[in-house]
């Protein structure tokens, strides 16, 4: 059965450019994951640039609010990483995450935003390969899904002035 | 426009308006649940336009002079293309446009449409049904051509919107429906000058803290070891019923109801919105229950969160169109 | 809202009355003349749809009874009843006496505030002032000017206890929460008891009241018994309402029973059967489907024993049932169809529309009567079996209560978790939807004549089809204007406005 002529198609935004590059922000908590990255930069360990690196002293401090802005605010990925359970500094922080991010997984699925979009990870401080494997890995999967344009999208069916980011400053 | 029956120099009585969009005519009973009270209001008031109580049209909002209408309430989410023009028609000729109720808030309950599309709704409705006889497809149209002329219905919208996605919005009035007693305060409030009648999206008629800090409960602080679902086990009573794993969206809800529903055995759905300033109610209480469960290890975690049936529907069931995602792709 | 120059064909005028008012929901009425000025054709549109059956599914079935209410702000209780007993169903529980009595108990009062609610705001205006009364004050503030303000006080108080019980049951006022698969999520205290019998005794007395206050103000005026007897008001149509197994009228359970305009049984089942006996169709100038009864089939807008359209309205109840439950109810029973088809047993159905207020008045009595003798049953405080858990495996339920406009039907299908997989409702407004465009269309044939003016008394008459059908809420606010503006605009085919025929209020 075709669209409801009633009303406008699900999906009315252009197909991606040739020159599009996938835009994926990354939350890493401070005391393992991004000491990892750096450690992956100083060793010279080559990956992909198309993850923003976002620094938060915990995993702990992630909350799925982040995310789903991050999405709603045109990101095509989204990559969390801390600390893995057990070392995390604050000694309980990751234990939130490791709790709020496989409930966010299934809200985010029930939004129609693909898995491959959103990957959590725990990353040591000594974990650069393991890191840069999972950049080019994440990319490369965002890559061939193409463009989310979730604003594009809202705008295209007919949400005004686009998101509330009242609490974040906006 | 007050009535006059001794011919006496008219007193300037308030003009107010009161519509319903994509809504259940709840938020209509609630203005009168204010019961005596509407006795003070009609000294105060004279009604200028609500359709489903009164009899004026479309066309006498249309020759009212912009800004007639000192309080206009508008209820139900904007699921059409009829909705939204009479928004746009309300805001121009009311001072001040007030989103009364969870729909024109936040959403409200039509929005959960907003996890499923158009196609699968129409679906639903006019194909795939037990008791549709409906062989050759038809679905309702725009317009129809008859043997007389056309005929017209609005168009079905791509998602729910609230009413500030379309027009600048003075003041919300979150609830499903909004309690009375709060929305009776607000209206004296507005009436009496004390707040100004144009503002942007300010909530009134409810408190700013969660349902927890009216909840009368105890609170015990401990994890929850299980989720329980209302049907199947007994709740102890007089203990929080998210402690107990019942799924209660307390934490993640606005106060200014009485906490009504957990006083009768039954969690807190989240009808009035987020609290404070949040502003997505379900990543709130994701943020929330995750941190209360009796987990040391992600596997255990994880067995937790498989009992929840249905996040996205529990923890969104009044407040999709205000996520910050809003519909599903 | 119509566009201002929606097409209309050469030779034919269009009259819209968009949108109608005093009516829960959205709808409009196109009316096309020939070129002699009669009535061609007659279309009533329901403007919106919001999808409750597509997006329940995937929601926990013990959700529902929550989500559903939200369908009608007036009548949640109808909704929260019937999906709790679609949820008994799916789960297979058998209810223990006290939870089934707290939720018949609780629906009977809130059955008599909803008729309450119609009955003065809505439908009294039009008998107790007169149909062409002068509109302004054809409505409650003139009911009340006429009738005093101490029965105006009576009916907020109906109103406002109706509400405090469903907040005793339930938590809140609007969308009370308390019935669950399995039952109810509280018992009610003894201190609770003795309150609601308080309201149970009152509203009895308060029936009682508005049954003679219709004779008094309708019945006893001949005018007006003649407006309802001989009026375009009538549709010779199956009548379907739910009957206990002594086949007397029941609004929380029992078997739905339909008769033949005749008044002879023409099918009877069970919940679960629904499928068997009734179907819909979709048209594409309406958002609101078309059911009809599939052991006749479909024949068009068209009513009479060949045609498979059916109306569930009070006066469908009492056609369908042999009796009332209770006394007092029973004798109005008896009056009512006496006066009506000269038969006191109620063999012979009633189907003038307009008398449906008559009907909805005798079953307020019913549900009060019924209300009182559940609240003093001895069980009905029982501390443990105001529920019992749901333990089996869930599939499939259909949950039906009556409406106070029409018998609604709730029907889930789940997997083995209990999350719905698929949800059928059909509404009680919509078992109506044709009937409705029918008495409309009628209405107008009848009262716009070749040749004549659209008088403005027309349009009100007109409305006054659609009005008896729907209980919805007029309101019982005293804020009403008084007078029913309605714009009629005759236009040229190419749009251009000739005529405009406008009785509203000044826009001082």
């Amino acid at each position: 059965m075709s669209e409801p002529a009633n009303t406008a198609p699900a999906d009315p935004r252009p197909a991606a450019g040739p020159n599009w590059q996938p835009r994926i922000i990354g939350f890493l908590c401070y005391w393992c994951s991004y000491t990892g990255a750096d450690m992956a930069g100083t060793a010279r360990m080559k990956y992909p640039p198309n993850v923003d690196i976002i620094r938060v002293m915990c995993s702990g401090r992630i909350d799925p609010e982040l995310v789903t802005t991050a999405f709603a605010r045109g990101a095509d990925g989204v990559l969390v990483c801390g600390c893995h359970i057990g070392d995390c500094h604050y000694i309980t922080g990751n234990h939130k995450t490791m709790a709020r991010m496989p409930l966010l997984k299934r809200i985010l699925l029930d939004m129609g935003i693909e898995p491959e979009r959103f990957r959590h990870e725990w990353v040591s401080a000594a974990e650069g390969e393991k890191f840069s494997k999972l950049v080019a890995e994440l990319t490369e999967q965002v890559r061939r899904l193409g463009p989310l344009d979730w604003p594009g999208l809202m705008r295209a069916r007919g949400v005004g002035h686009g998101m509330d980011l009242k609490a974040w400053g906006e | 426009m007050s009535t006059n029956p001794n011919n006496a120099a008219p007193v300037a009585k308030l003009k107010i308006a009161k519509y319903w969009a994509a809504s259940c005519g709840g938020c209509d009973i609630s203005l009168l649940e204010i019961g005596p009270n509407l006795l003070e209001l009609i000294k105060i008031a004279d009604v200028v336009f609500w359709p489903c109580a009164a009899d004026f049209k479309y066309e006498d909002v249309r020759n009212y002079p912009d800004g007639y209408i000192d309080l206009c309430f508008y209820n139900g989410g904007i699921r059409n293309s009829e909705q939204e023009e009479v928004a746009r028609l309300l805001r121009r000729k009311s001072k001040s446009l007030i989103a009364y109720g969870q729909c024109a808030v936040d959403g409200g309950i039509p929005a959960l449409a907003n996890l499923k599309t158009v196609k699968g709704i129409f679906n639903a409705s006019y194909h795939d049904n037990p008791s549709i006889d409906n062989p050759a497809g038809v679905e309702p149209q725009p317009v129809t051509p008859s043997e007389y002329g056309d005929l017209e219905i609005p168009r079905f919208y791509p998602q729910v919107l609230r009413l500030k996605d379309v027009v600048p919005v003075d003041y919300e009035i979150p609830g499903c429906p909004p309690q009375s007693d709060r929305v009776w305060e607000a209206i004296l409030a507005l009436a009496g000058g004390q707040v100004p009648l144009q503002n942007r999206n300010v909530k009134v008629a409810c408190y700013d803290k969660a349902v927890c800090d009216e909840c009368k409960l105890e609170k015990r602080n401990v994890r929850i070891k299980e989720f329980k679902r209302v049907h199947t086990s007994i709740p102890e009573p007089g203990w929080c019923l998210l402690e107990q794993g019942y799924l209660c969206v307390g934490p993640a809800t606005r106060s200014g109801c009485g906490a009504l529903c957990p006083a009768a055995g039954m969690p807190c759905e989240g009808c009035y919105g987020p609290a404070g300033d949040v502003v997505d109610q379900g990543t709130a209480m994701v943020s929330a229950i995750a941190s209360m469960l009796d987990a040391r290890t992600e596997e255990q975690a994880q067995e937790l969160i498989d009992q929840i049936a249905d996040p996205t529907g529990t923890f969104y069931r009044f407040t999709l169109a205000s996520s910050h995602l809003k519909a599903r792709k | 809202m119509t566009t201002p120059h929606v097409h209309t064909k050469e030779g034919y005028r269009r009259i819209s009355i968009d949108p109608i008012t005093r009516l829960e929901g959205h709808g409009k009425i196109d009316i096309f003349l020939d070129a002699e000025g009669a009535v061609a054709d007659c279309y009533f549109q329901v403007p919106e749809l919001r999808g409750f059956e597509k997006f329940c599914e995937g929601r926990p079935v013990e959700d529902l009874p929550r989500i559903t209410p939200r369908i009608c702000g007036v009548c949640p209780e109808a909704h929260h009843m019937a999906s709790a007993k679609a949820c008994d169903a799916v789960y297979g529980v058998e209810l223990p006496p006290t939870a089934r009595m707290l939720r018949e108990l609780q629906y009977n009062i809130f059955f008599v505030t909803d008729h309450t609610t119609h009955f003065y705001a809505l439908g009294a205006p039009d008998f107790v002032m007169g149909p062409d009364s002068d509109p302004a004050t054809r409505n409650i503030i003139g009911v009340i000017g006429k009738v005093g303000v101490e029965i105006g006080g009576q009916v907020i108080q109906c109103r406002a206890w109706g509400h405090e019980a469903a907040a005793i049951f339930g938590g809140k006022r609007v969308n009370p929460v308390n019935a669950i698969p399995g039952g109810m999520s509280k018992p009610i205290s003894q201190a609770e008891r003795e309150r609601l019998e308080e309201i149970a005794r009152w509203m009895v007395d308060f029936g009682k009241f508005t049954l003679k206050l219709f004779h008094d103000l309708v019945l006893a005026n001949p005018a007006y018994l003649d407006l309802i007897v001989n009026g375009p008001y009538i549709h010779r149509t199956y009548s379907m309402g739910l009957v206990d197994e002594n086949n007397k009228v029941n609004f929380y359970e029992g078997q739905v029973r339909v008769v033949d305009p005749d008044g002879v049984e023409f099918c009877r089942y069970a919940p679960h059967e629904y499928m068997d006996h009734i179907a819909e169709r979709v048209e594409p100038w309406s958002y609101l489907k078309f059911p009809y009864l599939k052991g006749v089939g479909w024949k068009g807008l068209v009513d009479g024993k060949e045609s498979g359209v059916y109306r569930a309205t009070p006066q469908s109840r009492l056609n369908a049932a042999d009796g009332m439950s209770t006394p007092v109810a029973q004798e109005a029973y008896e009056e009512y169809f006496e006066t009506l088809t000269g038969d006191r047993s109620g063999r012979t159905p009633v189907h003038h529309t307009l008398a449906i207020h008559w009907a909805r008045v005798v079953e307020m009595v019913n549900a009060a009567e019924r209300a009182l003798e559940l609240i003093r049953n001895p069980e009905i405080t029982h501390p443990e079996n105001y529920r019992t858990l749901c333990l089996g495996t869930p599939r499939e339920g259909v949950g039906i209560v009556e409406a106070p406009r029409g018998t609604l039907t709730h029907h889930y299908v789940t997997d083995d978790n209990g999350i719905v997989k698929k949800v059928n409702l059909i509404v009680g407004t919509t078992n109506n939807n044709a009937a409705i465009c029918m008495s409309v269309k009628k209405a107008a044939q009848s009262l716009i004549r070749r040749g004549g003016e659209v008088k403005e008394g027309i349009l009100n008459m007109i409305e006054m089809a659609f009005r008896a059908y729907d209980p919805c809420y007029g309101c019982a606010t005293h804020s009403l204007p008084g007078q029913m503006p309605l714009i009629v605009r005759i236009r040229r085919p190419d749009g251009e406005v000739i005529r405009e025929i406008r009785r509203d209020r000044p826009t001082a």
